[in-house]
């Protein structure tokens, strides 16, 4: 079971944050704070938004694999070929 | 119909003009060899960042979602807002998951989710069933952008009396619309998402800011829809959300998002890009699609402020609430900005039918004339039949609209959402490991098939006095418990899918049922642009048994 690629990371745990937040009820079901008027249920949900964003964005560049990645085996540039089934 | 006419000159000049370029889009960014699968379904696997943000943002926010969206914030207020989180949830989703279809299909030249579980289950039932079910999911839901077209045209009143003088504007958009996705294939929505996109970030960023001034502000929108909840005997509505509707709210939220990633039109537009870099760096930049629905959601509180009275709709003494927010554009601005808000929300339900009826016609091509009618197809016979299944998927979309009550396909898109989640063992766990048993997964579909279906049966709606369909909050004093909370049917249904799969999967284990042949290998899941393609269309078990 040794792939020589593999898309784990630790990095990839910091996207449970966007999953989940925006699924817990009691953290954002209220009227007050208002912020511009708006109640702290739509503030809040939209702030999820850039909660997602910030957290993909970082385990994208954590994750990129062309620029050597630090985490990675670096040995594998060159393309395993045994894939094909020909 | 004189008090329109600049809406509606505006509003046909861009959608003729789009119309032009869905033409000229066979011309985009050419094709070698326009008669393959790949190039028609796919736009040749190809797209950067830029078009695969449009296109998936124009494919998964659909003119329906702009105008029941809101509708629904207009009727019960925050509970329609779960379309936020809901958007939010899906992108790490689409991020940690898709990414590896995105990597397979890419080595095996799979062109929809069921290619892939054929190969990966080595089981063409199974396969069947996922194919049948993504067509029957994304039916209505192209019926329904034409909905959300009908909204608009009837708040601009080009809709006659009788049945045939009210479809005829929308017969005429759907028949050019196929034309030109039939002679561009993907490269026509691509395109034309760029315009669609545009004009609704315009419209929407100028609704945000101008009408709040003219209502008095974001305080008194919120207060204003918050007296009209108080005053109503409704007991779920509010702008927040009660001790009832929050379980309903997270599993629908969640629910939804699961079952948008499985939708065929989705995956159509992820495999579509070119690596797996672009589809990374896209799932930071589509959450500013989730940021303008959010804003468009709350146009229903602005409506409510506005004081806008909903048009009748096609039964008399219903009321017709996606009419809400082109009602409120019409009031409010100008009417050469109206048209053009009403223009976007026609293209925007061009983009995602288009891309629908390319999704559906790639499942038939390849799921079941391919496998059932001629294993043997060409690249160019499968190009030439998906072309003609896109045509017959629209005929049978306007067919829905004209033939039954509008109501048929809103209910029957509630259960595709639900029935589509029922692919998720198969797919989405398939995409991490075979150990679900591939006849286990045939049984889990049916049995969440079923529970999905009765649940949704035993739904009554009181606003509209239907004892049956309506609506997704299952109320869970109907499973015995005593609590008047209610929960998202899909949720239960793949729950059940799932316990029910891993159940007989120990059973047939045990009694060494044959698991079949895994055509893909882990490093598969992997692969990236560059990387060596399988040239076949398809590895059969044969070939395989043949090279191990």
């Amino acid at each position: 079971m040794s792939a020589p690629r593999s898309d784990r990371s630790p990095w990839n745990w910091l996207l449970v944050i966007p999953i989940v937040l925006p699924l817990i009820t009691p953290f954002y079901n209220f009227d007050s704070p208002r912020l511009w008027g708006f109640p702290a249920f739509y503030w809040l949900q939209f702030s999820f938004i850039f909660v997602g964003v910030i957290t993909t964005s970082i385990v994208y560049q954590m994750t990129r694999r062309p620029p050597v990645t630090p985490a990675a085996p670096a040995e594998q540039s060159t393309k395993p070929a045994e894939a094909s089934d020909e | 119909m004189s008090d329109h006419i600049t809406e509606i000159v505006v509003f046909t000049f861009l959608f003729l003009l789009v119309s032009v370029m869905g033409f000229i889009a066979a011309k985009w960014r050419r094709p070698t060899d326009m008669a393959h699968l790949d190039e028609w379904g796919l736009g040749g696997r190809s797209f950067g960042g830029w078009i695969t943000w449009f296109l998936v943002g124009g494919d998964l926010y659909t003119a329906y979602t702009f105008v029941a969206v809101p509708a629904l914030i207009f009727g019960a207020g925050a509970a329609g807002f779960f379309a936020v989180p809901y958007t939010v949830v899906i992108y790490p989703l689409f991020f940690l998951i898709l990414i590896r279809l995105w990597s397979v299909s890419h080595r095996h030249g799979f062109v929809t989710p069921a290619d892939f579980v054929r190969t990966r289950f080595d089981s063409p039932l199974l396969a069947l069933l996922i194919a049948i079910t993504g067509i029957v999911a994304t039916m209505p839901y192209i019926a329904l952008q034409l909905v959300g077209i009908e909204a608009v045209l009837k708040t601009m009143g080009v809709t006659g009396e009788s049945a045939l003088a009210r479809h005829a504007p929308i017969i005429v958009a759907f028949a050019i619309l196929a034309a030109y996705t039939y002679q561009s294939g993907l490269r026509a929505p691509a395109l034309i998402a760029f315009v669609k996109d545009t004009l609704i970030y315009i419209v929407i960023i100028v609704a945000v800011l101008y009408l709040p001034y003219k209502l008095g502000g974001w305080g008194s929108i919120f207060d204003d829809a918050n007296a009209k909840f108080q005053a109503s005997p409704a007991p779920g509505d509010g702008i927040t959300l009660n001790a009832n509707n929050q379980i309903q709210y997270i599993t629908l939220a969640l629910g939804s998002a699961l079952a948008l990633f499985l939708y065929p039109h989705s995956i159509t537009g992820v495999l579509a890009s070119k690596n797996r870099n672009v589809i990374k760096r896209n799932m930071s930049a589509l959450p500013a699609y989730s940021f303008l629905l959010g804003l468009i959601a709350l146009l229903g509180y602005m409506a409510i402020s506005a004081g806008v009275k909903p048009l009748p709709g096609n039964t008399a003494g219903s009321v017709d609430s996606n009419t809400v927010v082109p009602l409120l554009f019409d009031q409010q601005f100008p009417a050469w900005f109206a048209g053009i808000a009403f223009a976007a929300i026609g293209i925007g339900a061009l983009v995602p039918a288009a891309i629908m009826s390319i999704a559906a016609a790639n499942l038939f091509t390849r799921n079941i004339y391919k496998e059932y009618i001629r294993k043997d197809a060409t690249h160019a016979q499968e190009a030439s039949v998906a072309k003609i299944a896109s045509l017959v998927v629209k005929v049978g979309a306007v067919a829905f609209i004209i033939f039954l009550d509008p109501q048929f396909s809103i209910d029957l898109q509630l259960i595709g959402g639900i029935i589509i989640l029922q692919t998720a063992p198969a797919v989405a766990i398939g995409l991490y490991t075979r150990w679900l048993h591939r006849n286990a997964l045939i049984v889990g579909w049916a049995a969440g098939m079923g529970l999905g279906l009765w649940m949704l049966y035993q739904i009554p709606n009181a606003a509209t006095k239907r004892a049956h369909f309506g609506g997704s909050a299952f109320p869970l004093e109907k499973f015995g418990f005593d609590t008047p909370k209610t929960i998202y049917v899909g949720f239960v249904a793949v729950a059940l899918n799932l316990l029910v799969a891993v159940i007989v999967t120990l059973i047939l284990r045990a009694m060494k049922n044959p698991e079949g042949v895994d055509g893909t290998e882990p490093d598969d899941y992997f692969a990236d642009e560059g990387d060596p393609r399988l040239e076949k269309a398809r590895t059969t078990p044969e070939t395989l048994g043949s090279s191990t």
